[in-house]
């Protein structure tokens, strides 16, 4: 065991996959003093790496996985360790088949191969499968599997190689240490068994013990470690004389939570099935203490025998062979987050603190290579805002909530997960000034960062009649699931009238200061020097002009602004500010998401709603649109801001969480005589904006997708440098290689008859069938979809390339395996609905 | 050929042992359990047997109900009898042990079939006290061997089944014959144990699990507590790297005698 060395640029913590693939990026990229330690030995220092099972399937629910998914098999292909096995996912139930031809047809969207099989074409794939029990699969041929222990091996040798890498095996980090820096400590030293680092980055790649490598430096890391349990039986009969590793496909027992792969002479057999078994980070054995290791902690048989079952009536000769032995079991160990997505990035709590844990062996080396490409100041090649460690809000970070969520999502590790699934567990955890009301109104709560958000309102069940017949209901199960035709009446009554939505879960960031208006100009896409009283809509963008947040913020005051952005991103959107402030403290951020409360009210009516409970001056002559001031409204003094998320007339208003019950209630009542509606996120989200054309960030705005093609772009670009301006002027030379367009469909029968609506992530196809790719080989998809009950259609947003966006062009969505018609109706930002924008700006 | 094994739960440690708070115990938290690795022999060897010659294996245990798992592993060897001694978790001594596994005999030998061989480890993985087999054959009056790694149960001399038994000892090889009934005592390396099978698994899941209640009685020895004594760190040596080291790795490998 070698002395640490007395400096490092960055210590690597956790030699497993991540830790590996990180030090050779690192190194790629120009890093040199790096420190790799682990206090295991090489090549196995005893994490979850040590016994994965080492197969990746492509395909994901999320793209993000999918991508990083797909970069990290490149990465193995590379390193020439990944052998093309191909998998099936086999059904045993019909609800499974119908989510295998959904999946199979995301899969298309994304360019992987896949496709549904009968049980007979399993069987030849796959001959020891008894196809009796089994009603089809989805085959993904570029299944293939890895040899993680290998790969880790030669990134760290390569590194090595470089000269910038010093490995320290055997090495326990035992503290480390942070110095005061403004608002929050900065690392400046890792303690560890063989010496101490001066370092100004430490990197967890840790995977199960990460938590507790975090706690070290005074950061809460959301992850807790879970066993999976897998055995291995052999010698199978079968396999004996097979070449390699492996020769037959991998077989995922989806509906039973279940996998099978040769591994050799043996069936691996693995289960997600029993009951969730959480270990404590402290309560992980030493190398010493494990019988095995630390991550392969003893088998409990009993919580396996119902799989054993299972595994053989799907192969009951191979499996049922008196001679093949159960020569290997564990409880293996593995991390788990609150959402299922890695960690990855700066912590928010610890300058230089960074993070890339909770990674399978399918996206390790992606994950290496984006916090990397983080740690060198660089956009990563895969967006992984969806990973980003700092994505959690404190009643997120809370280890009963970490514990609950991962209990909850174990056993649907292999589920079917529907785009609107809500969780069940450690809930209701953040609820608004008028939860009471909402709860008395039949609120249908769904659940976003911990804040319980009606969706709908089972009250406004009443308003089904008013609106027969243009409610666009659903018969098709998996499409009702999560929904309502209430959302659709809401919509329609809000258009007509009036709507009040709860905006409670807002993120409210301030950014104060003699340096705001600086800071804030260097971040932003749109000019922040506006008089005070306005309200800025901006995109944030990244060096590279891809997005990086899509927010509203308004100028409250010479130093003074007010960032208001969505609570799934409100705590990324956060630390982006922040990294992005002066280093000399002439602007301050402060998180007051907790102190103001925000209720929309819009519509037609919304001015007169609004007029019965404030002597303000609320005309349009008096309030201009995208403008903004205090108000008093119901006794409360409100701030103002005349903006629309739904294309309405109306407003939001800002006043002091503890008063926002006071103020709901007096709209309600003022409201009563002018048809007002509370109305819930379904209208908020979905509807109202598919017909104004808004775009989501994460939907529609994307790294993928630049600002022109997104339809954003402004006559003028402001002459203050900002965070990507080269590239956006870049991007509005020549003509954009895709363009963001809004499709309604025009056919929504299936073969059988039932009228079947589209989700989102569908692919757009030519009516022939065949995929649409631009010249940059970026696939047409739907990016969101939804109803548009003003304008009587199923909506879809897509990008689409030059010769395919035009008005009025014939193309297709294949939805659960069949093809839809549909028609661009739009092509770029023009609204489909009030395309003038005369009701916003009545 | 009736054959009873006696087995017991031991905790499944690694390098390094840790001690409850009180020192009294090991600390099995986050340990396996498991037979000790003479045992596992032991249940391989009368499956062996009773696979040449007929007949049924049968399997002990003295412990609480945990100790169950313990049996239902032997079951899926292939074992077709599982008993429970059932103590509140007490720990027994050699003689109380000894004194209730003889009362399971005797009274198997009144309901019958009675069993022809008794098979145990030469010693518990944990305790240690390699008493049990002695004591045990003692009480019965039968024949005992220890620390044997060859059985062979066979035709003997005027038409009984006979037995005979081998072992190393200070380097010289020791045979015996001993008539049945008889107790033995082997050890590690006697064979190769086999893995469960699933069907196995399952079987033995299923299987019913014989209990009878046993009397704690208090022995000569009693425990005060446990010690880790300081173990002296591993030398390891590199014997090369890469190519270099292969004549190295060949020599080590013709002294183990794999070669």
């Amino acid at each position: 065991m070698s002395d640490a060395p007395e400096h490092a640029s960055a210590v690597i913590i956790g030699a497993g996959i991540v830790g590996n693939s990180l030090a050779y990026h690192l190194a790629r990229l120009g890093w040199r003093d790096l420190v790799l330690a682990d206090k295991g030995p090489m090549p196995n220092p005893g994490g979850s790496t040590g016994h994965a099972s080492n197969f990746i399937f492509p395909i994901e629910y999320s793209k993000m996985m999918m991508e990083l998914t797909r970069d990290s098999t490149e990465q193995y292909q590379a390193l020439g360790v990944f052998t093309e096995s191909g998998g099936i996912e086999v059904a045993r139930t019909a609800e499974r088949m119908e989510e295998l031809r959904r999946r199979c047809t995301q899969a298309k969207a994304w360019g992987i191969p896949a496709e549904v099989v009968t049980p007979e074409r399993v069987r030849e794939l796959v001959p020891f499968l008894d196809a009796g029990v089994i009603l089809g699969g989805g085959y993904f041929p570029t299944v293939g599997v890895v040899d993680s222990l290998r790969a880790g091996t030669l990134m760290r040798e390569q590194a090595q190689q470089l000269g910038a890498l010093t490995v320290l095996a055997g090495a326990e980090v035992l503290g480390i240490d942070t110095v005061a820096d403004g608002v929050r400590p900065r690392v400046c030293g890792v303690r560890t068994s063989a010496g101490r680092i001066e370092t100004d980055h430490v990197v967890i790649c840790c995977g199960v013990w990460s938590p507790r490598i975090a706690q070290m430096a005074g950061a809460r890391l959301p992850l807790t470690p879970i066993v999976h349990q897998m055995i291995s039986v052999g010698p199978i009969a079968l396999f004996t004389g097979t070449p390699g590793e492996i020769s037959y496909p991998i077989v995922r027992d989806v509906d039973e939570n279940m996998y099978e792969r040769q591994h050799g002479g043996d069936m691996e057999v693995g289960s997600y099935a029993h009951r969730p078994i959480i270990v404590a980070p402290d309560e992980i054995p030493s190398i010493e203490e494990a019988a095995l290791s630390p991550t392969e902690l003893p088998f409990t048989s009993d919580d396996f025998d119902p799989q054993l079952e299972r595994a053989l009536e799907l192969m009951p000769e191979l499996l049922g062979d008196e001679g093949a032995g159960i020569r290997y079991a564990i409880n293996g160990l593995i991390s788990m987050t609150p959402d299922g997505h890695p960690l990855l990035g700066e912590n928010p709590e610890v300058a230089g603190l960074w993070s890339a844990a909770a990674s399978w062996i399918k996206e390790g080396p992606g994950c290496g290579r984006a916090v990397a490409e983080l740690m060198s100041g660089r956009v990563p090649t895969v967006d992984v805002h969806e990973a980003d460690v700092a994505r959690f809000w404190p009643s997120q970070r809370t280890t009963a909530h970490v514990t609950a969520r991962a209990r909850e999502s174990f056993n649907k590790m292999y589920g079917i997960v529907h785009p609107a699934e809500q969780w069940e567990s450690a809930r209701p955890v953040r609820v608004g000034p008028f939860y009471s009301q909402q709860r008395d109104l039949g609120a249908m709560f769904f659940e976003t960062a911990g804040w319980e958000r009606p969706f709908w309102y089972a009250s406004n069940e009443t308003l089904l009649e008013r609106y027969q017949g243009r409610l666009m209901p659903r018969s098709a199960e998996w499409e009702s699931r999560w929904w309502s035709p209430i959302i659709n009446a809401e919509h329609l009554a809000m258009r007509d009238a009036c709507g009040l939505v709860d905006l409670s879960a807002f993120a409210i960031l301030e950014v104060c200061g003699p340096g705001a208006l600086d800071a804030l100009q260097q971040i932003a896409l749109a000019q922040m020097d506006v008089p005070t009283g306005r309200v800025v809509y901006t995109p944030f963008l990244d060096e590279e002009g891809g997005f990086r947040a899509d927010l509203t913020i308004m100028r409250l005051g010479a130093e003074r602004f007010r960032v208001v952005t969505g609570a799934a991103t409100g705590m990324s959107d956060a630390k982006w500010i922040a990294d992005h402030l002066p280093a000399d403290g002439s602007a301050v951020l402060a998180d007051l998401t907790s102190s103001w409360t925000t209720l929309g009210l819009w519509g037609p009516a919304a001015r007169d709603v609004l007029a019965e409970v404030t002597s303000d001056d609320v005309s349009h002559a008096g309030f201009a649109f995208g403008s903004c001031r205090e108000i008093e409204a119901g006794g409360v003094t409100v701030l103002a801001s005349r903006i629309s998320y739904v294309g309405e007339l109306g407003w939001e208003l800002y006043l002091p969480m503890e008063q926002g019950a006071v103020l709901w209630d007096a709209l309600r009542q003022a409201g009563r005589p002018h048809g007002l509606v509370p109305v819930g996120i379904g209208v908020y989200g979905t509807t109202g904006r598919l017909e104004k054309g808004y775009r989501a960030f994460g939907a529609e705005l994307t790294p993928d997708y630049n600002v022109v093609e997104a339809g954003m772009a402004r006559p003028k670009v402001k002459a203050q440098d900002f965070s990507g301006k080269k590239a956006y002027l870049r991007q509005r030379e020549g003509a954009p290689a895709a363009t963001l367009c809004t499709l309604t469909v025009d056919d929504h029968a299936s073969s059988d008859g039932t009228l079947r609506y589209m989700l989102g992530g569908e692919p757009i196809l030519t009516p022939g069938g065949e995929r649409i790719t631009d010249q940059l080989g970026r696939p047409s998809y739907v990016t969101s979809a939804g109803s548009g009950p003003s304008v009587g259609k199923h909506l879809l947003m897509a990008y689409l390339p030059p010769e395919h966006a035009r008005l009025g062009g014939r193309l297709a969505v294949e939805y659960m395996g069949e093809r839809y018609p549909a028609t661009v109706a739009v092509t770029g930002a023009i609204p489909l609905f009030d395309p003038g924008n005369s009701r916003i700006r009545s | 050929m009736e054959v009873l094994v006696c087995v017991k739960r031991v905790p499944m440690v690694g390098g390094k042992i840790v001690l409850t708070a009180d020192g009294q115990e090991v600390d099995t938290r986050m340990a396996g359990f498991t037979i000790s690795p003479h045992e596992e022999c032991a249940v391989e060897e009368a499956i062996q047997i009773t696979e040449r010659l007929g007949g049924a294996v049968s399997v002990l245990t003295l412990g609480s109900e945990a100790a169950v798992d313990q049996l239902r592993d032997c079951l899926a060897l292939g074992a077709s009898r599982a008993v429970l001694l059932e103590t509140d978790g007490t720990e027994f001594g050699p003689i109380a042990t000894a004194e209730a596994i003889a009362g399971e005999v005797r009274q198997r030998a009144d309901t019958g079939p009675a069993y022809d061989l008794v098979l145990l480890g030469n010693e518990a993985a944990d305790t240690g006290d390699y008493q049990v087999g002695v004591r045990l054959a003692h009480l019965l009056g039968w024949p005992v061997t220890t620390g044997i790694k060859a059985l062979d149960v066979g035709g003997g001399d005027a038409g009984g089944i006979a037995m005979r038994a081998r072992r190393q000892y200070q380097g010289a090889d020791e045979a015996y014959e001993l008539a049945l009934p008889a107790v033995v005592t082997v050890k590690e390396g006697i064979n190769l144990p086999r893995y469960p099978s699933l069907p196995g698994r399952l079987r033995a899941r299923r299987a019913q699990i014989e209990r009878r209640p046993v009397r704690w009685q208090p022995e000569g020895l009693r425990k005060q507590g446990l010690r880790v004594p300081a173990t002296a760190r591993q030398q390891s040596t590199v014997l090369g790297t890469g190519v270099t080291a292969v004549p190295a790795l060949v020599g080590v490998l013709e002294e183990l005698g794999v070669l």
